[in-house]
């Protein structure tokens, strides 16, 4: 269980960032609505502000613990064009991702953010695990 | 209220770095810990994504509750909050095509954008696919599905 305690803190550190994002600026945190939105050209200050905060989390890891945290990518170059695609034009299409349908949706008892969770997590169970066959 | 824009968007920036801050410390950061939740043959599932999402649910429930309580938000006139309530096929088909492209990576776009900080080369160019893909949804695919 202890291995999991950064894990269980960090997401609530997440809720607490979506929790004031909601409360104070009325808006829902949802990364891919909002990077969509900035590359639409819309609301560029607020936008932007969110994206430069969300980029300073790792150096600011950094400075707290010594060094950045782990990123391993074991996926080709091809693989990751590809994914980065189909995440574009999913989260796009699905009205948002990880963060606005899995944390603010399921928060706000969201029929919609219930269904896109269960659907982007089976997909993702599916996509994964199959690739663990075909490596 | 705009004289209120200026605290917004100090408030837009520190939630974003907590935001940034928080998914470095659980450990999504990196593709191969989200891979090891997604991918159920490697042999050694780690469970830690849920833990993840969990702690994040339990923090928003008690905020949402408050928010359904207020006429407006601390900072602006009005909530803006997403309004359609039914589940069409853009919604299940986009879920799943973003489902598809986060298993075969292990990045969704927090994670993704947070750790363009750290240069990888990887990373960039998922970023860079990703924003191709929403623009291309967003300019073109968007008016071509049915309504």
């Amino acid at each position: 269980m202890s291995a999991y305690w950064p894990s269980l803190i960090g997401g609530m550190l997440l809720g607490l960032s979506a929790v004031a994002l909601l409360l104070l600026n009325g808006r829902i945190a949802g990364i891919s609505g909002i990077v969509g939105r900035l590359l639409g050209g819309g609301q560029i200050p607020l936008n932007a502000a969110f994206v430069i905060g969300l980029m300073s989390g790792p150096p600011l890891y950094a400075l707290a613990f010594g060094s950045f945290p782990p990123v391993t990518i074991a996926a080709s170059w091809p693989l990751v064009l590809v994914a980065g695609l189909a995440v574009g034009i999913g989260t796009r299409m699905g009205s948002g991702c990880t963060s606005g349908h899995g944390i603010l949706g399921l928060a706000r008892f969201s029929k919609r953010s219930f269904a896109a969770t269960a659907t982007f997590l089976l997909a993702g169970v599916a996509a994964a695990t199959l690739m663990e066959f075909l490596r | 209220m705009n004289r209120l824009a200026p605290l917004r968007i100090g408030v837009a920036l520190l939630a974003g770095a907590l935001f940034g801050f928080g998914l470095s410390l659980s450990g999504m950061l990196d593709p191969a810990r989200v891979l090891g939740f997604l991918n159920l043959a490697s042999g050694h599932w780690d469970p830690s994504l849920a833990f993840v999402l969990g702690g994040a649910v339990l923090i928003a429930l008690p905020g949402v509750m408050l928010q359904k309580r207020l006429q407006r938000p601390v900072l602006d006139d009005s909530f803006h909050l997403p309004e359609k309530t039914d589940i069409d096929g853009r919604l299940v088909a986009g879920s799943a095509l973003f489902g598809i492209g986060w298993g075969l990576a292990g990045f969704c776009p927090g994670p993704a954008v947070s750790a363009l900080s750290m240069g990888l080369a990887p990373v960039l160019l998922f970023v860079a696919a990703m924003a191709a893909g929403m623009m291309l949804h967003d300019r073109v695919i968007a008016g071509m599905l049915p309504r």
